[in-house]
C-alpha cells in the first residue's frame, strides 16, 4: 500500500492504494464514484473509459500509479451540469438501451469531438471501434455523435 | 618493326579517343558521371546475404511484423491477425482519436494471458514512413530497409543504432503467452550488423 493522491474531476483524493492497482479499482472502491463501469477488465470493451489528461484511457488496465500527478476526468466530471454537447445529445437521442456500455461510450466520443469538431462516419467508427455495446445502440451513437458536433458548432464550444 | 609503329600509334589512338569520348559524356546531362566513393564497408555478398536471412526471419516473425502491417491496423497474435477493434495508425503511428495505442498499452507489460504488451514508445510507424514488412519478400524488404526515401532518412551507422532501440527489444519481452523471435536479441543484432557492414546485399528473391 502506498499514498496517492489522485485529481479526479478537479478534487483531489488523497488514497492508499497499491501502485499497481487498477486506475478502476481506485475510481469505483476508493473513490466512491460509480459512474465508470467494469465490463471485461482486459481493455477489450471500453466500459471503463476515463480522461486521462485529456486522453480516453481504459482504466481497466492503468494502474493507478500512472494517474498520480495527472487529471483524472470520469462521467461524473465530464461536465458540471450535464450540459456538455455528448450528453446533451445522448438525452435527445435517447441513446442508451440498458446503458451500461455508455459512460464509456460518452468518454470516447468527447475525445474525438474534441480533436474532429465535425466527423465523418467513418471517423466515428475508427474513434468508436473500440466500445462495444452488447444492446446494439451504435447506430444511435453515431446519430448522436453527428447531433452533439451541431450542439458543439452551435455553442461555439470544443469538448 | 615497321608493323609495330603503326600498331602502337593505333592503340595510342584508341586510347586518347577513349578519354575524349569519357569527357565528352561528363557534359551530357542525361548521363549523370557516377562518383567515386571510397568506403569502409567491407562487401561481400555472400556473407551478406547469408547475414540477412537471419535478419528476415526475425522481422517477419509475428513479434516484429505485427507492428509492420501492409495496412492501417496493427496485427495481432502468433497468427498476426487484425488488431481486436481496429486501431488505426494515425498521422505519427499513435493511433487516433479515442483509440490512441497508449489509451491501453502501458509503460509495462501487463501481466497475465492476452493482456496487452506495453512499452513507453508504443507505436506503429508513421503514415509517412510506414516501413511495411507484411508481404514483403527477402528482396523486397532488403532494399526498403536501406532506402533511406522509406527508412526515416537512416544511413548506415543509424541502421545499426537501431537494433537497440526500445520498441525493437521490445519484441524479445513480449508478455505472456506470445512466442519469441526466431533467434536472441544477440544473435539478430549480429546478423544485422554483419549484413549492413558487408554491402547490405539483397537477396534475389
Ligand atoms: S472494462 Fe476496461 S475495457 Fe472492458
Ligand atoms: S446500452 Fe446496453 S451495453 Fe450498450
Amino acid at each position: 500500500m502506498a499514498k496517492i493522491t489522485l485529481n479526479i474531476n478537479k478534487k483531489d483524493y488523497p488514497l492508499d492504494a497499491d501502485p499497481q492497482m487498477p486506475l478502476l479499482w481506485a475510481i469505483r472502491d476508493l473513490a466512491g464514484l460509480k459512474g465508470t463501469k467494469y465490463g471485461c477488465g482486459v481493455a477489450q470493451c471500453g466500459a471503463c473509459v476515463v480522461h486521462l489528461d485529456g486522453e480516453a484511457v481504459r482504466s481497466c488496465v492503468t494502474k493507478v500509479s500512472r494517474a498520480a500527478g495527472k487529471k483524472v476526468v470520469t462521467i461524473e466530471g465530464l461536465s458540471e451540469t450535464n450540459s456538455h454537447p455528448v450528453q446533451k445529445a445522448w438525452q435527445e437521442i435517447d441513446v442508451p438501451q440498458c446503458g451500461y456500455c455508455h459512460s464509456g461510450q460518452i468518454m470516447s466520443a468527447a475525445v474525438l469531438l474534441r480533436e474532429k469538431p465535425n466527423p465523418t462516419n467513418q471517423d466515428i467508427d475508427d474513434a468508436m471501434a473500440g466500445n462495444i455495446c452488447r444492446c446494439g445502440t451504435y447506430l444511435r451513437i453515431r446519430e448522436a455523435i453527428h447531433t452533439a458536433a451541431e450542439l458543439q458548432k452551435k455553442a461555439g464550444t470544443k469538448g | 618493326m615497321k608493323l609495330f609503329v603503326p600498331k602502337k600509334a593505333a592503340t595510342v589512338l584508341s586510347i586518347f579517343i577513349f578519354i575524349v569520348a569519357v569527357g565528352a559524356s561528363a557534359f551530357r546531362n542525361d548521363a549523370p558521371v557516377k562518383q567515386i566513393t571510397f568506403s569502409t564497408i567491407n562487401r561481400d555478398s555472400v556473407e551478406s546475404v547469408q547475414a540477412f536471412e537471419i535478419v528476415y526471419k526475425t522481422l517477419m516473425s509475428p513479434r516484429c511484423m505485427n507492428c509492420h502491417p501492409a495496412g492501417d491496423v496493427p496485427l495481432q497474435g502468433d497468427d498476426s491477425h487484425l488488431h481486436a477493434m481496429g486501431p488505426k495508425r494515425g498521422l505519427d503511428g499513435k493511433g487516433v482519436y479515442a483509440m490512441k495505442c497508449s489509451n491501453c498499452h502501458q509503460e509495462t507489460n501487463i501481466a497475465g494471458l492476452h493482456m496487452p504488451p506495453g512499452n513507453p514508445e508504443w507505436h506503429l510507424p508513421p503514415a509517412a514512413m510506414k516501413m511495411v514488412f507484411q508481404g514483403k519478400s527477402a528482396h523486397e524488404l532488403a532494399k526498403q530497409l536501406v532506402d533511406k526515401k522509406q527508412n526515416g532518412n537512416k544511413d548506415i551507422k543509424k541502421l545499426i543504432e537501431h537494433a537497440d532501440d526500445g520498441l525493437v527489444l521490445a519484441g524479445w519481452d513480449p508478455g505472456e503467452g506470445r512466442t519469441l523471435p526466431p533467434v536472441t536479441h544477440a544473435e539478430f543484432k549480429k546478423a544485422w550488423i554483419t549484413w549492413l557492414q558487408s554491402g547490405a546485399y539483397a537477396p534475389k528473391k
